[in-house]
């Protein structure tokens, strides 16, 4: 592959070219006439890692389809698409939820916060993906920004977690290379029990 | 049959008031999907192995959330998270058996999502019929999972009448035990129905798990004082701890008093369709010491009448087993 033309570049360009948009309005089709009134408006102002942004969304699009296609925020990944490996992982009003099984409209009212979102305006990186470097958590990293995000979530409802809070609360993200104990590590370093 | 990215093209209403949702579901009808948190649903719609015209959203009605005291004992919104039920104080002090179950409902993030509504109301997990086969659950003649090559490790024991899929929920064996009324409302007004018979087995109707049927809206569990603070015992046994549904689960409640078990409900999980009540044990343990050896002197009881399938036999002795550790008072 040209390696000036990597896969994220090639999304991202996809994205910005509108090429996906395009395409989403396969799905568009009027509400017919015997339906009862009140459907959901399309157009969205969605508030996401801090910015407002205006966004198009169909009735029934996730939030991973709309952050990854139609916002170009391919940190949040998906691994199965239903709910059962935790990659898609985000916070929605501090709340780590699924991103794969939740519809975009869901979250209208609701600050959603991706992996984009956790470094600090001058870059400085949140202490939970500083530690998970530090304490060398991923292996391939597919999992990673979504246990951040779990990690994320329980720091800020628990700063100082047993052990064995932090691994029930990081349990509904599964790492395909077991480095488990590892993110554990670094949940233990970021809540600074560990030095 | 593969699983699609994305949902097929649906309407969706995100109503603020019980009487708005009801009004839509009924128009809709059989074409209508009601929505709590979507953890059961969005998989349906995915395979395409179910489909909606249009999705209700009931998370908008402030009505249905929230965990209030009431003259006789609680009552709890059908939009409550299951996370929320874990928290709950009054939840955890009173009805803990209800708080450690909705605990072992699949992963934290379902928990954050997942409604109590959506759990006591979630369709059968058996995978013949979620992979959109025409089995009778699905308006077909066969039951894919009651045949000699049928995988079936997971499915029922006890009183399959065609279809021999189980109740996936985690806290309707809870509910039953502590004897909740379920609130259920529609356009012609209430209806509270106790938990004991909100969930119907195929013997009863084979397409539904609950007594909802369009245009019916589950808005809230009340749970009586009757079994606050009782002795409880709650235990899943799963293939993994996280996401996996219950081979067997027990929820029992006890009165005990001077160590003598007074009354009890021993409700199991996921050995039928619908929550399975032991009053045969519930009978023999009434007046004797909750201990090791009432606990042993129930012996197979609860399994002595099962029907096992192919593969899950084993599910008889977990059963018995469970049963006595609950009985004893500890895991
Ligand atoms: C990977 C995975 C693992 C799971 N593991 C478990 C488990 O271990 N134990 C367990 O118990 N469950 C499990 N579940 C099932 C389920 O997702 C959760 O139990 C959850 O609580 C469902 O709630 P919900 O609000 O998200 O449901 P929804 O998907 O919103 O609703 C489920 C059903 O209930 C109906 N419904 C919802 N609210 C109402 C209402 N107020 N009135 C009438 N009908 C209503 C819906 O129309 C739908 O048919 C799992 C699901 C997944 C995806
Ligand atoms: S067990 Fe029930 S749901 Fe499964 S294939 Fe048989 S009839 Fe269908
Ligand atoms: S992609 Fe969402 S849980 Fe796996
Ligand atoms: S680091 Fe490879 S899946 Fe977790």
């Amino acid at each position: 592959m040209n390696p000036k033309l990597t896969r994220r570049r090639f999304i991202k360009g996809v994205i910005a070219s509108g090429a996906a948009a395009a395409s989403s309005t396969l799905w568009y089709s009027a509400s017919g006439a015997d339906r009862p009134a009140g459907a959901v408006e399309r157009l969205l102002s969605l508030n996401v890692n801090g910015q407002v942004r205006r966004v198009d969304v169909a009735p029934q699009e996730t939030l991973a389809h709309t952050l990854r296609y139609k916002l170009g925020l391919t940190g949040t990944k998906l691994g199965c698409n239903r709910g059962e490996c935790g990659a898609c992982t985000v916070l929605a009003d501090d709340v780590n939820i699924y991103a794969c099984s939740t519809l975009t409209h869901e979250v209208k009212d609701r600050a959603v916060v991706t992996v984009e979102g956790l470094r600090a305006a001058d870059g400085t990186l949140h202490p939970v993906q500083a530690a998970f470097i530090e304490e060398l958590s991923p292996a391939c990293g597919f999992c990673t920004a979504g246990q951040v995000m779990s990690a994320v979530a329980l720091l800020k409802a628990n700063p100082k977690p047993t052990r064995e809070e932090a691994r029930q609360a990081m349990s509904g993200n599964v790492c395909r290379c077991g480095a488990y104990d590892h993110y554990l590590n670094g949940v233990m370093r970021a809540s600074g029990q560990l030095s | 049959m593969s699983s699609h990215d994305n949902m097929p093209e649906m309407s969706l209403y995100q109503p603020v008031r019980v009487e708005d949702a009801i009004g839509i579901a009924s128009q809709f009808a059989e074409r209508g999907w009601l929505v709590g948190g979507g953890q059961d649903t969005y998989g349906w719609l995915k395979d395409r192995a179910k489909t909606a015209d249009a999705l209700i959203d009931l998370k908008g009605i402030e009505s249905m959330r929230g965990i209030k005291e009431t003259a006789d004992g609680i009552e709890i919104g059908a939009l409550v998270t299951l996370t929320e039920i874990t928290r709950n104080a009054l939840i955890k002090e009173r009805y803990s058996l209800l708080a450690q179950a909705a605990g072992r409902v699949a992963s934290p993030q379902i928990r954050n999502v997942g409604t109590l509504a959506g759990n006591v109301s979630q369709d059968v997990r058996c995978w013949y019929y979620r992979r959109g086969l025409n089995c009778y659950r699905a308006g077909g003649n066969l039951c894919y999972a009651d045949t000699p090559e049928g995988m079936n490790r997971e499915h029922a024991i006890f009183n399959a009448s065609r279809c021999v899929a189980v109740t996936p929920s985690d806290t309707g064996p809870a509910l039953v035990a502590l004897e909740a009324q379920m609130v259920i409302q529609n356009a012609s007004g209430q209806r509270v129905v106790p938990a004991e018979e909100f969930f119907v087995g195929p013997n009863v109707d084979i397409r539904h798990t609950t007594v909802l049927r369009p245009g019916d809206i589950l808005t809230a569990v009340r749970i009586p004082a009757k079994w606050a603070n009782a002795q409880f015992y709650f235990e899943k046994v799963a293939d993994r701890n996280v996401w996996d549904f219950a081979l067997v689960s027990i929820s029992a409640a006890m009165r005990v008093n001077n160590g003598v078990i007074e009354d009890s409900r021993i409700m199991v999980g996921a050995v039928q369709a619908t929550p399975r009540r032991l009053t045969s044990v519930e009978q023999a343990i009434r007046g004797k010491p909750r201990n090791e050896s009432t606990a042993n002197g129930l012996g197979n009881l609860a399994s002595s009448d099962a029907n096992p399938l192919n593969y899950n036999h084993f599910k008889m002795p977990l059963m018995d087993n469970l049963v006595k550790r609950a009985v004893r008072g500890q895991a």
